[in-house]
């Protein structure tokens, strides 16, 4: 059901946007759901990052996987047990560049009264595609936005574009990235672990990102836009001064709606998880806990049930026990 | 207990998560608090009462001091508040908790366990949430909800299994520790976690023994080890000025085979002559208020720092426990540091000094031993451990919380000499829980424990098949106290045991007068010769 509330949305925003690219001053339209999304992307974007931020750390809870940092004859893990922040910052690095615990990822399967465990690395491999791949392709588009175009940009290009199949050049992150979200969206429908866990905001997201994808596939491919045209819109764009641009079509404006949508989306929903991982606190304190006093700032004092009380509860015993007393102790310093 | 209608099959899950409704089956919960315990500690709602009561007798206002109580934590733990937001529904943990393993009910999937609270969190403090209700993934807190929090935050042995495979190392453990204070703000929180507690508070330990019962033990276990070894150890209590204080769990001092572990400790304090003392206020490092909010674990960990303070000792030494040890590597010295009237822990015996317990100035036994051996300072035969082929069962929390994964390996490789390690998918931060932690082992519970303990039982019963294993080591009393019984449903014929039981048994002390049984009583020859 939520997959089917998920395509609906989608196929509204598509629908509207086709129709704006037909009509007169559409690019008007599309300036400004543009503007729009892009604010409320940052500005979303900046508060929520800004409310984990402010939010104290009370305790040093890191999750370590391997061995801790004691004796000095025993190898402990510096990048998975981090005791130091040159360590902490290599199990970020790794954790945001490699999603190093989803490389971990294996499957548990019941086998006639066994467990046998499996490697599964499809989930880390698609999603790690798909981020790299999205990643170079948003590299990619920055030649839309600057004049000239730098030479790292069209260094990228190159090696992006290295199969020389037809014209223009098939791009390899092109490729990847609609296989890696075919693969992601597929498995949300077809394992039956993960589409029971799945909502709306997870297909939602993923077709979107679907679309804008088709969307860019189709211009790039098929449609063949004019990209001088876009290029002018964008820039026009990016110095906050729309131009009329003529004959970009309902197919740009499907892309820029459909980016639009996802930037107004985005810190309302788990992409978030982009600016939170570096937040997280199982990941990125080092595990220095008892080298290293932390300290929780709302820390306050609790009842507990002090020395002095328990003996005055237990005396009796104590002494019948013969255990040593600290009235005792008292009493004689006081006598002295 | 009906043992054979235990079976585990794996189910493809169905049904929709958000449906609330659960059922209290026998054998899948621990029973409500005892008003006299809830009252003792000064907890809300104190009454009679069980989870499969259709009236859970909830203050009027229970809803509002929830929410309110959510949004102080909030407010509080960037970990709630991040974990409530980032998560994306990957699958990545789904099959590593060892409840859903075994039971085959999806809501045991860490990920959609922390669902539970995110739906009300989505529903009641995010935009898209308010608007947009179940379409963000929004719930309406009701009573039911409650009961079915309780039910699956009662289900997790905050293990922190799912946290390691979780691409933001989202922790479902800190997710249920949050519901679980939240939960006792209303009152419901199970007896096994707060009679402990409780007990702990007053006496100093668990099981509430008293100052007189503690000394009994201990000079019982002396007399013991006198006979084992012909040498009588001593057993300083509460005694001021000793160097050093060694604190356990109290299981070790009660309960079987615990008890071993304890014999070991004795033997090799008494070989080395360590200047230390025992203390009878805290006479427990083990710590329930883990399994239920901060501010109780703050409450009865404060005794450690305190009779430090008291008895004038230069550092701690504590036992082979795992909570306990969660609390003391992750949280002593932030609630109730900072430790400035010890000193910075330096071994008498060899002079090593422990730098990774500079500021907390408390090491564990393993760290301490393994430097002994290391160092050549003790005699071992691990020829008296021959009668047991040896695994070893990484203990949750200090395996992920601690990362203490060598120290008790190379004790055992000294003083055993047949060990086998268990799939690599099962021990170090992989391990497998015993299916019982986090308060959750007591017998009202025990085909969930079964169950849960299953994943850790499989791998048992492979090193078994395999090498012949018959014995599992491993350095936590929640687990020497609950893995006999998964053993002995799962893989009869394994035994378990402490690491410094394995130490003490091999330990060839000074003076001794020739061995002729184990630790256990078991005599060394004849076993030898059978094996
Ligand atoms: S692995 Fe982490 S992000 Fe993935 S579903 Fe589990 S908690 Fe969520
Ligand atoms: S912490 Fe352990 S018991 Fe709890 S959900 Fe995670 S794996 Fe399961």
């Amino acid at each position: 059901m939520q997959s089917v509330y998920a395509m609906g949305a989608v196929g509204a925003v598509v629908v509207a946007a086709a129709l704006a690219g037909q009509m007169t001053r559409g690019e008007a339209w599309m300036s400004a759901v543009a503007f729009a999304g892009f604010a409320v992307f940052l500005a979303g974007f900046c508060y929520r990052v800004a409310r984990w931020a402010t939010a104290p750390v009370p305790f040093r809870i890191p999750t370590t996987c391997g061995q801790q940092k004691s004796l000095p004859w025993i190898k402990s893990a510096t990048l998975e047990n981090p005791s130091t922040t040159g360590g902490v910052l290599g199990r970020m690095a790794l954790e945001v560049l490699l999603f190093r615990s989803l490389f971990r990822n294996s499957q548990t399967r019941l086998d006639q009264g066994r467990l046998i465990f499996s490697e599964q690395k499809y989930l880390w491999l698609a999603a790690l595609a798909f981020h790299w791949s999205l990643l170079i392709i948003l590299v990619r588009h920055l030649r839309l936005l600057v004049e000239p175009v730098p030479a790292v940009l069209l260094l990228i290009e190159r090696v992006d574009g290295f199969f020389q199949l037809g014209a223009p050049p098939l791009y390899l992150s092109d490729i990847v990235l609609a296989c890696a979200l075919a693969y992601l969206l597929l498995r949300r429908f077809r394992d039956p672990m993960v589409r029971y866990i799945s909502q709306f905001s997870d297909y939602f997201a993923l077709l979107v990102l679907i679309g804008i994808a088709a969307s860019g596939l189709v211009m790039r491919y098929v449609t063949r836009v004019d990209v001088v045209a876009v290029k002018q819109f964008a820039l026009g764009l990016a110095a906050f001064h729309p131009v009329r641009a003529a004959a970009l079509g309902s197919v740009f404006a499907v892309h820029l709606a459909l980016i639009s949508v996802l930037a107004a989306y985005f810190p309302f929903s788990k992409l978030m998880h982009m600016g939170g991982e570096f937040l997280s606190p199982t990941r990125n304190l080092a595990n220095n806990n008892r080298s290293k006093r932390h300290i929780n700032p709302w820390n306050y004092p609790v009842k507990t049930h002090s020395y002095a009380e328990w003996e005055e509860e237990f005396r009796d015993k104590l002494k019948g026990a013969d255990l040593p007393l600290e009235a005792d102790h008292a009493a004689r310093a006081s006598a002295d | 207990m009906p043992q054979e209608l235990l079976q585990i099959e794996a189910r493809k899950p169905d049904g929709d998560w958000k449906n609330p409704a659960v059922q209290f089956r026998k054998g899948f919960f621990c029973y409500g608090a005892a008003a006299k315990n809830v009252r003792y500690l000064d907890l809300p709602n104190p009454r009679d009462w069980q989870p499969f009561d259709a009236d859970w007798k909830l203050p009027p206002d229970w809803k509002q001091i929830l929410l309110e109580g959510m949004k102080e934590r909030l407010q509080r733990y960037r970990s709630f508040r991040l974990f409530m937001d980032i998560c994306v529904r990957c699958g990545a943990c789904a099959d590593k908790c060892h409840f859903y393993i075994g039971s085959s009910d999806p809501k045991n999937m860490p990920v959609v366990r922390a669902e539970l609270m995110r739906s009300v969190y989505r529903r009641y403090f995010t935009l898209a949430g308010r608007i947009f209700g179940a379409l963000a993934g929004g719930r309406e807190l009701t009573e039911e909800v409650v009961r079915e929090w309780f039910f699956y935050f009662y289900q997790c042995t905050e293990c922190r299994r799912c946290s390691v495979f979780c691409p933001y190392g989202i922790d479902t453990a800190e997710i249920t520790m949050i519901g679980r204070e939240l939960l006792n703000l209303i009152g419901c929180n199970t007896n096994w976690v707060l009679e402990p507690a409780a007990n702990c508070l007053r006496t100093g330990n668990h099981l509430g023994i008293q100052p007189h019962g503690f000394k009994d033990s201990l000079e019982f276990a002396a007399g013991e080890l006198e006979e084992i070894t012909g040498i009588r150890v001593e057993v300083p209590i509460n005694r001021k000025g000793a160097e050093v204080l060694f604190v356990m769990p109290s299981a070790d001092y009660f309960a079987e085979p615990h008890y071993y572990t304890l014999l070991g400790y004795m033997m090799l304090l008494h070989e080395i002559g360590l200047d230390f003392t025992f203390s009878a206020f805290a006479s427990e490092g083990g710590n329930f208020g883990l399994f239920s909010s901060h501010d109780l674990m703050k409450r009865l960990n404060a005794k450690v720092y305190e009779e430090a303070r008291r008895l004038g000792v230069k550092w701690i030494l504590g036992g082979e426990c795992g909570h306990m040890w969660r609390v003391l590597h992750q949280y002593m010295d932030t609630m109730n540091g900072p430790a400035d009237f010890l000193e910075e822990p330096v071994s008498p015996i060899t002079g090593t000094k422990f730098e990774n317990a500079r500021s907390t100035r408390m090491v564990h036994i393993c760290e301490f031993t393994a430097d002994l051996i290391h160092q050549g300072k003790l005699r071992l035969d691990p020829a008296r451990n021959d009668r047991w082929t040896v695994t070893f069962h990484d203990s949750c929390n200090p395996a992920r919380s601690m990362g203490l994964l060598e120290e008790p390996r190379y004790i055992i490789r000294n003083a055993c000499n047949r060990f086998h390690e268990m799939p690599e998918n099962t021990i170090r931060e992989q391990t497998f829980c015993c299916g019982s932690g986090a308060g959750l082992g007591t017998d009202e519970n025990l085909e969930m424990r079964l169950r849960g303990g299953f994943p850790r039982a499989n791998a048992v019963k492979y090193v078994k098949e395999q090498h012949g294993v018959n014995l599992l080591a491993c350095i936590c009393a929640i687990d020497k106290a609950t893995l006999p019984t998964l053993m002995d449903y799962w893989v009869p014929g394994v035994q378990v045991a402490g690491v410094h039981e394995l130490l003490g048994n091999a330990l060839v002390m000074r003076g001794e007068k020739a061995r002729t049984t184990d630790l256990r009583g078991v005599p060394l020859a004849a076993e030898v010769a059978n094996a």
